[in-house]
């Protein structure tokens, strides 16, 4: 057994393993709240009940429909952004010339009637979905040894999160966008559908916690409740990297999930608290998080 | 081809509001094809507020504005400028999160027949240059200024409304603006220019229409400047 600063390999990988899935659920949650930040001026407290809701569509299309996992990754998190896409239209839509505070308002109020409705139909125990096929087992890696679904959910992560960078950062779309974020007016006075832009947007951000709700579902299981304990964690990596940076937003979310993984091997009982701890820090320091531009 | 005689924008009691205060009270004029029509006026006397007014990107507003014989009054801006008008802001709008180039190619083609990059840059050889720079708030004031007035001849609009393109600027670069609009002119674009300094509308200007507290209280060709300027320096306070 190879050891390292004193802790055995197994140990203090399985834990960087660890803390690399949950930077992946960081980094998915938190680009999706930058990107609706941005535009919409929203902080959008529904995203955890999104994300639970991308999970159990997830499972309602197994049970009901037969869809598999893979057919899932593409249609739940479509099911949960249309859901977006009309809480937009009917709600958002008329908070945008306010403070972000009744935005924030409105959306932690509609997570709780999402997460009270399905714990009182599906309870809190939690229901199982199956590892895809494909994905089951592993690799023995010789220093630790790495289950197939989670290099998978690892590998999906960085690929969406990279591919959302690049659409904002180097295309036209995305050009749209970042003019849309700046100067919605003027954009608008360009010709651009800018309100059909912004709903557009905010589903593509809760599409987003969507897909990692279908990635998390063989994880954690699927549980009415499984996004308010995360979202928590996910608003401090978002302050921690900037409001509306998507890059900050990416990298940030993974180096926190390293950072609460190697705290578990040295430190244990900091783990739970050691972001949280991260975001005084830099809230005194950096207010504006990490990646962000004091405004 | 519209007849050289029929508006292409007619503006028709024009009323605009910013919340409660009530800016315009009545703006009638009319805009022909091909022509440069400057609105003179001190500050607060509307100017701004009725080209925003024309572009829909004022809250309320009542009235007429057609444009090629369509009523735009309550149309949404996008739909506005699709119908070929374009707007250059008297704070220019570069945007700081788009290079040069992405700044360039934001407004997208509303009708066919824009002019070709080649042709903008024959106009602004200066952007050229910076096209490759970062940042289009990192350019200097005038290229800011070229580069708003270049992003929208792509787009096929015919009809500019430039709001006071020569505020701030350096005597060489009002200048090289002048001559670009006498050039725009020759191609038949038409232009909607607002202007507190009546020396530089009178090297492009066909006409003038004066503002005062929201509504139009003069108007004149330009030939008529020199016999009027008494009167004018009085409109303006200068």
């Amino acid at each position: 057994m190879i050891e390292i600063f004193g802790i055995p390999s197994q140990a203090l990988f399985g834990q960087l393993l660890l803390g690399l899935i949950n930077g992946s659920f960081y980094a998915l949650l938190s680009l999706g709240l930058a990107v609706i930040f941005g535009l919409l001026n929203i902080i959008n407290f529904t995203h955890g009940a999104q994300y639970m809701m991308g999970a159990f569509a997830a499972f309602f299309l197994l049970n009901y429909l037969g869809l598999n996992y893979w057919l899932a990754l593409i249609v739940a998190p479509a099911i949960v952004a249309a859901t977006g896409a009309i809480i937009e239209r009917l709600f958002l839509r008329h908070l945008y010339h306010l403070d972000h505070l009744y935005g924030l308002l409105l959306t932690f109020g509609l997570a709780l009637i999402i997460q009270g409705l399905f714990r009182n139909q599906f309870g809190s125990s939690g229901i199982p979905y199956p590892i895809p096929e494909a994905l089951r087992g592993g690799q023995n890696l010789g220093f630790m040894f790495l289950p197939n679904y989670r290099a998978w959910v690892i590998v999906l992560s960085l690929t969406v999160c990279i591919a959302t960078w690049f659409v904002i950062e180097r295309t036209r779309l995305g050009a749209y966008l970042r003019a849309a974020t700046e100067n919605p007016t003027l954009v608008r006075a360009f010709g651009i559908n800018v309100p059909r832009m912004i709903t557009l947007t905010y589903a593509f951000g809760v599409g987003l916690a969507a897909l990692a709700g279908v990635m998390a579902a063989p994880i954690y299981s699927v549980n009415p409740l499984m996004g308010a304990d995360l979202i928590i964690v996910v608003f401090a990596v978002v302050v921690i990297g900037g409001m509306g940076s998507i890059m900050g937003a990416i990298v940030t979310g993974f180096m926190l999930g390293i950072v609460e993984g190697l705290t578990k091997v040295f430190f244990p009982e900091a783990s739970n608290t050691v972001i949280f701890v991260i975001m005084v820090i830099v809230l005194l320091i950096r207010p504006a998080g990490l990646f962000g531009r004091t405004a | 081809m519209l007849d050289p005689r029929t508006a292409l924008l007619a503006v028709d009691n024009l009323q605009a509001w910013y919340g409660e205060s009530h800016i315009l009270h009545g703006v009638t004029f009319d805009v022909f094809p091909g022509e440069v029509v400057t609105l003179l006026g001190r500050n607060g006397a509307g100017k701004t507020t009725t080209l925003k007014s024309i572009m829909g990107i004022v809250g309320r507003r009542t009235g007429s504005v057609r444009f090629e014989g369509d009523e735009l009054i309550n149309k949404p801006s996008n739909v506005i400028a699709r119908a070929g008008i374009a707007f250059c802001p008297e704070e220019r709008g570069i945007f700081a999160s788009l290079n040069v180039e992405e700044n360039l190619l934001l407004p997208p083609q509303v009708k066919p027949g824009g002019l070709s990059l080649e042709r903008i840059f024959d106009l602004f050889p200066n952007l050229k240059e910076r096209l490759g720079s970062s940042q289009g708030t990192k350019l200097s004031g005038g290229e800011q200024q070229m580069l708003a007035i270049a992003r929208i001849l792509r787009t096929g609009a015919r009809l500019l409304l430039l709001d006071e393109p020569t505020e701030g600027l350096a005597p060489v670069i009002i200048q090289q603006i002048g001559k670009t609009i006498r050039l725009l002119k020759e191609q038949g674009f038409t232009i909607l220019l607002v202007e507190q300094n009546f020396r530089f509308a009178q090297t492009v200007a066909d006409r003038y229409y004066v503002m005062e507290h929201g509504k139009i209280i003069d108007k004149l060709l330009n030939s008529e400047v020199e016999a009027n300027l008494e009167k004018l320096h009085d409109y303006l306070g200068v």
